[in-house]
C-alpha cells in the first residue's frame, strides 16, 4: 500500500511529502529548507496531519541546502511528533549538514521566546500605578534638585571659590542670547506687524485708529514682547540644554566628572541656568524693540502715522512700569526654562530613545510653565494694581 | 593555500578612501572566499572600521570597486528580491541594537522584513538564536540599555544571524569582554563557520581570537593591505607587523 502526500515538492524547489509504505510513514523532504521559505514550510508542517502513526522515519537526504532555519523546522518536528508519542526511527541528512544540527540540537531545548502583548485591564492598571510612581518619583527628584540648585547657587554668589565657571556662563550667553537674536527679532517684528494691522483694523471703525499705538505699546511691552521670547527660547536653549545634558550622560560624560571630582553642577546646570536667566532679559527688551518697530512700520504703510507723531503717542500711552512689568517677568521665565531644561536632561537614561523623550518633555513642560506663570503674574498685578 | 578555485565573496579593487583630507586607502585589493575567517588587523585610525563600512556600502569610496556577491553593495532605494543586504549580517562595535525595540524584537526585525513567518515561527527562531549565542532566555524581554556590553554584542550578533546569512561582518567583536566570554566567542564564530559554512569578515585587535577563530589575516599598514596566514606575517619585515605579532602580547599569544 502506497499512499503518497505532496507539499509544495512539486510546485517549487523546497518541500516535504509524506509516503506510507507497509505501515512505516517517512517523511521525505527535498529542495532548499531555507529562511525564505521557511513561513510556508511552517504553515504546511503544522497543518500536517499523519494520523498517529506509531513508527515515522524523517528522511532529508534530497535536501540541497539547510541553513539554520530550516534545520530548526525539521528538529521541531521531531519533537513535535516526540512529545505526540509518535516513534522517530530516523533522521536522515545530508553529512555536509551534521554540525549545524548539532549545534542546534546541543545549544537549544529551550521553548520558543514569547513576545508578550500588552492588553487588558490589567495592564491598564498596572501603567496607572506606574504612571503614579513615576510622577511622585519625579516630583521628589524635582525637589531634591531644586534645593540642590538653591545651595549651590548660594554658595556661589556669598562663598565664592571659583565654583562659578565665568568662561562656561559667557559661552552659554552667547549661545543663548547673541545667537538667538536674528530668530527673535525677526519674530518680534512680524507679530508687531500683525498686531498694528489687526489692531488698526478692529479701531478703525472707531475712528480711533492712534490708539493702535495703545494697543501695540501695552500688548507687546507688557505682554507678547517676553512671552515669545521666553517660548522660542524654550524651543531652542531649553531643548538644546536637555539633549547636550542628556548625551553626556549616554557618553558616560556626567560619570566621568564626577570621578575627576568636578561639580557636575557647578559646570553644567549653574551657567546654563544664570546664563539664561542673564540672556532673557536682554532679549525681552530686543524684542520689545523689534515688535514696536514692526508696530510702526505697519502704522505708517497702514495709517499714514510718521515716526514722530508715533513716538509722542507711544510716549502718551505707557508709562515705565508697562517696560519694566515685561522685563520683570524674564528671569522668571528664564529660571524656569534653564531649571526644566538641565533637569530632564539629568534624568536621561543610557540610551538614545530617552534623550529624544526627555527633550520633548523639556520644552513642553517649559513652555507649560512659562504661560502659567505668565497667567499668574497677571493677576498679581492686577491685584497690586499696577 | 589552494585558494585559486575558490569562490570570491567580497572583491575589492583599487579601492581609495580619503577622511578629513587623510588619505586613509591607497588603492586596497582585497579578495575574501567563501567559508574563510578572515581577520582584520591595524594600527587605531588606520582605517580598519573604514574598509568594514565601504565594504557593506555605509561609506561611498572616492575610487575603487567593491563587489559583494558579484553585486554592488550600496543601500539601494528599492530592494531588488534577492539583494546581498538580506545575505549578510553585520554586528557593530556597540552592538547597533535598536533601542526603543526589545531583545526578541530586534532579532525579529530581519525575519519580518524579508519573510513572511508567522510570529510562533519568529519567536522559535528568536529562542534558538539566542541560545546559540548564548544568551538566557530571560534577555528575550529586555531592552539593550538593560544589558551589559558582553550581552550587547551576543543580541547584536543574534540579530546579524537572524535571518541566515552567508556572510557575517563583525567590528572588534571581543572588545570589551572578559577573557572566558571572548574564548565562548571565538568557539562560536568558528562553531557557526563550519556548521553555516559561513564567511566571515572580523575586524579584531584581539591576538587571541586572531589564533583560534581565522583562517587568513589582512594587516592594514601604510595605507596598504597585507593578507596573509599568521605564519605568512611573522615573515613579513614590516616593522609594524613585526611588533605586533612578535611584541610581549603577540608572543603570548601565539605561543612562541
Amino acid at each position: 500500500m502506497t499512499d503518497i502526500q505532496d507539499f509544495g515538492t512539486s510546485k517549487s524547489g523546497a518541500g516535504f511529502r509524506v509516503e506510507s509504505l507497509d505501515g512505516v510513514t517517512r517523511l521525505v523532504a527535498e529542495g532548499n529548507w531555507t529562511v525564505r521559505v521557511a513561513a510556508r514550510l511552517d504553515a504546511d508542517l503544522r497543518a500536517l496531519d499523519l494520523g498517529r502513526p506509531p513508527e515515522v522515519a524523517i528522511d532529508g537526504r534530497a535536501i540541497t541546502k539547510l541553513d539554520s532555519a530550516g534545520a530548526w523546522l525539521i528538529i521541531r518536528t521531531r519533537r513535535d511528533l516526540e512529545t505526540h508519542g509518535v516513534r522517530v526511527t530516523d533522521v536522515r541528512l545530508p553529512d555536509l549538514y551534521a554540525p549545524l544540527i548539532h549545534t542546534i540540537e546541543q545549544e537549544h531545548k529551550a521553548p520558543p521566546v514569547e513576545v508578550p502583548r500588552d492588553r487588558g485591564l490589567i495592564r491598564i492598571l498596572e501603567n496607572l500605578g506606574e504612571g503614579t510612581i513615576d510622577a511622585l518619583r519625579q516630583g521628589y527628584r524635582m525637589l531634591g534638585y531644586l534645593g540642590r540648585f538653591a545651595i549651590e547657587l548660594l554658595e556661589a554668589i556669598f562663598q565664592p571659590r571659583g565654583n562659578l565657571r565665568l568662561a562656561a556662563l559667557f559661552t552659554q550667553i552667547e549661545e543663548i542670547g547673541i545667537n538667538a537674536l536674528p530668530i527673535v527679532g525677526l519674530l518680534a517684528f512680524l507679530i508687531g506687524i500683525v498686531m498694528a494691522y489687526q489692531g488698526a483694523d478692529q479701531l478703525r471703525r472707531f475712528s480711533a485708529e492712534i490708539f493702535t499705538i495703545n494697543l501695540l505699546g501695552v500688548g507687546i511691552l507688557r505682554e507678547l514682547g517676553g512671552l515669545v521670547t521666553a517660548i522660542i527660547v524654550a524651543g531652542r536653549s531649553g531643548s538644546a540644554f536637555t539633549a547636550q545634558i542628556g548625551t553626556m550622560k549616554v557618553n558616560d560624560e556626567i560619570d566621568a566628572l564626577q570621578t575627576i571630582g568636578i561639580n557636575t553642577f557647578d559646570v553644567l546646570v549653574l551657567p546654563r541656568v544664570l546664563g539664561l536667566i542673564i540672556a532673557l532679559p536682554l532679549l525681552t527688551f530686543y524684542a520689545d524693540v523689534m515688535g514696536m518697530i514692526g508696530g510702526a512700520v505697519m502704522c505708517y504703510f497702514d495709517l499714514g502715522i510718521t515716526a514722530p507723531a508715533f513716538m509722542r503717542q507711544l510716549h502718551d500711552a505707557i508709562s515705565l512700569n508697562t517696560f519694566w512689568v515685561g522685563i520683570i517677568k524674564a528671569p522668571v521665565f528664564a529660571a524656569v526654562i534653564g531649571l526644566v531644561g538641565c533637569f530632564e536632561g539629568l534624568q536621561v537614561e543610557r540610551n538614545a530613545a530617552s534623550v529624544g523623550k526627555l527633550t520633548t518633555r523639556s520644552v513642553v513642560e517649559s513652555v507649560f510653565l512659562v504661560i502659567v506663570l505668565d497667567a499668574g503674574f497677571s493677576i498679581i498685578f492686577s491685584i497690586l494694581g499696577i | 593555500m589552494a585558494s585559486g578555485a575558490r569562490e570570491v565573496v567580497i572583491k575589492v579593487r583599487g579601492l581609495v578612501n580619503i577622511m578629513g583630507g587623510r588619505l586613509i586607502h591607497d588603492h586596497l585589493d582585497l579578495d575574501v572566499y567563501r567559508g574563510e575567517v578572515l581577520g582584520v588587523v591595524g594600527g587605531s585610525g588606520s582605517g580598519k572600521s573604514v574598509l568594514l563600512h565601504s565594504i557593506v556600502g555605509l561609506n561611498t569610496p572616492r575610487e575603487g570597486q567593491i563587489e559583494v556577491f558579484g553585486e554592488d553593495s550600496r543601500p539601494h532605494r528599492e530592494r531588488p528580491e534577492n539583494s546581498v543586504q538580506m545575505r549578510w549580517g553585520v554586528l557593530f562595535q556597540e552592538g547597533g541594537l535598536f533601542s526603543s525595540q526589545t531583545v526578541a524584537e530586534n532579532i525579529q526585525v530581519p525575519l519580518r522584513e524579508y519573510t513572511k513567518m508567522s510570529q510562533e515561527l519568529m519567536n522559535e527562531i528568536t529562542a534558538m538564536k539566542l541560545s546559540m549565542v548564548g544568551l538566557p532566555e530571560e534577555s528575550a524581554t529586555k531592552y539593550p540599555s538593560e544589558l551589559s556590553g558582553g550581552m550587547k554584542k551576543r543580541a547584536g550578533l543574534a540579530r546579524a544571524l537572524a535571518a541566515d546569512p552567508e556572510l557575517l561582518f563583525l567590528d572588534e567583536p571581543t572588545a570589551g569582554l572578559d577573557p572566558i566570554s571572548a574564548n565562548q566567542f571565538d568557539e562560536l564564530v568558528r562553531d557557526l563557520q563550519k556548521s553555516l559554512n559561513l564567511t566571515v569578515f572580523m575586524v579584531t585587535h584581539d591576538l587571541d581570537t586572531l589564533r583560534a577563530a581565522t583562517d587568513r589575516i589582512a594587516v592594514l599598514v601604510n595605507r596598504k593591505l597585507k593578507v596573509g596566514t599568521i605564519d605568512e606575517l611573522r615573515r613579513d619585515p614590516d616593522p609594524w607587523i613585526q611588533e605586533y605579532f612578535s611584541g610581549a602580547r603577540g608572543r603570548a599569544a601565539l605561543g612562541t
